[in-house]
């Protein structure tokens, strides 16, 4: 082995591994990628929130790009990504609610104070649809494409910059596919 | 100081008591689900909310519900199979403490053989070039002259 490649090895170990560790630094293990991208939507059938007698399903998606925002009054995030929400509903974006493990008298009163930005809210009292749609915090919020398939999940609150960044320019794209 | 004592004792009491309830809901083991494979199956399995800590250990919402779901499954009468891959479906191979072996976690199961393959290599060749070395170091002039030294040096060597 000739005498320079002996001498830069470490060097070269060293800095393969301080990229690696950097760019570990990065990363969010709290962002957990979801086998559910790219799949059709998990089926649910649940009550409205506000009309307990109505069902709602994912059938009630098809045909338009959807956001369907898991979200709960117990969540502090929630509260925090809820006016983008509103500016959302009034650019004519179609967003869905799922009222997660929460009670319908503290959702409905969350809704009357801060605004109403959903079309309708699944009231998933137990969870189960959560559990069905992957939901292991809220707030979180799916891409839906016309044909159902979710096609984008963003963890955590939105921000304007994951708006704008990623959500609007897919919401975009999505639209303009047609079928 | 015996007081002192009482209460480190009761503090470390109520630690215990709040790890033994995150693994204890009153389920019903009296019928279909067999509660050793309940609780072996609930270790396996990751708490996706705080993330260090399997469902059986975990406090979380989200680790009652996934107890209570893991529990129905079972008293379906799914195997354990089909319970971690309905829950896989769901949250990916993240919820698995022991993950599959596929392509992508090849380096995972297989790295650290390779870089003891490496190590092993490498002190082969240091050891076969370092007993080289000693053969080589003195001419054969040389190492008769260091035997009659070192030989003489010896307290019993006279």
């Amino acid at each position: 082995m000739p005498r320079f490649v002996r001498y830069l090895a470490p060097l070269v170990a060293f800095i393969a591994l301080a990229g690696l560790l950097y760019k570990g630094l990065s990363l969010d293990p709290r962002r957990v990628p979801s086998p559910l991208i790219d799949k059709p939507a998990p089926a649910f059938s649940l009550p409205l929130l506000q009309q307990p007698e109505t069902l709602i399903s994912n059938a009630d998606f098809k045909g338009q790009v959807t956001l369907f925002n898991v979200w709960a009054t117990w969540c502090v995030a929630c509260r925090q990504e809820h006016p983008l929400l509103m500016q959302l509903a009034q650019q004519g974006v179609q967003i869905y609610g799922l009222n997660y493990k929460d009670t319908r008298d503290d959702a409905k009163r969350w809704l009357q104070m801060y605004g109403d930005p959903y079309l309708a809210n699944a009231f998933d009292a137990e969870g189960r649809t959560g559990i069905d749609w992957g939901v292991y915090g809220t707030p979180e919020t799916f891409v839906v494409d016309k044909q159902g398939v979710i096609r984008h999940k963003h963890i955590g609150p939105l921000t304007m910059e994951s708006i704008k960044n990623d959500i609007l320019p897919l919401l975009r794209k999505l639209q303009e596919n047609d079928g | 100081m015996k007081h002192i004592r009482l209460l480190f004792a009761a503090v470390l009491l109520t630690g215990c008591a709040s790890a033994i309830a995150a693994g204890l809901e009153a389920f019903d083991f009296s019928g279909n689900v067999d509660e050793d494979r309940y609780k072996h199956l609930i270790v396996e399995l990751r708490c996706l909310v705080c993330q260090n800590q399997s469902l059986a250990d975990s406090d979380a919402g989200l680790a009652h519900d996934l107890r209570r779901e893991v529990w129905e499954l079972m008293d379906q009468g799914q195997s354990d199979a089909q319970i971690v891959e309905f829950l896989v479906t769901r949250y990916g191979d993240f919820v698995l403490y022991n993950p599959p072996v596929k392509p992508s976690t090849y380096i995972l199961w297989y790295g650290p053989f390779v870089l003891l393959a490496i190590g092993l290599l490498v002190l082969v060749r240091t050891l076969k070039r370092r007993g080289k070395q000693t053969d080589s170091a003195f001419s054969a002039e040389e190492r008769e002259r260091l035997k009659q030294i070192l030989g003489s040096d010896k307290p019993d060597g006279k």
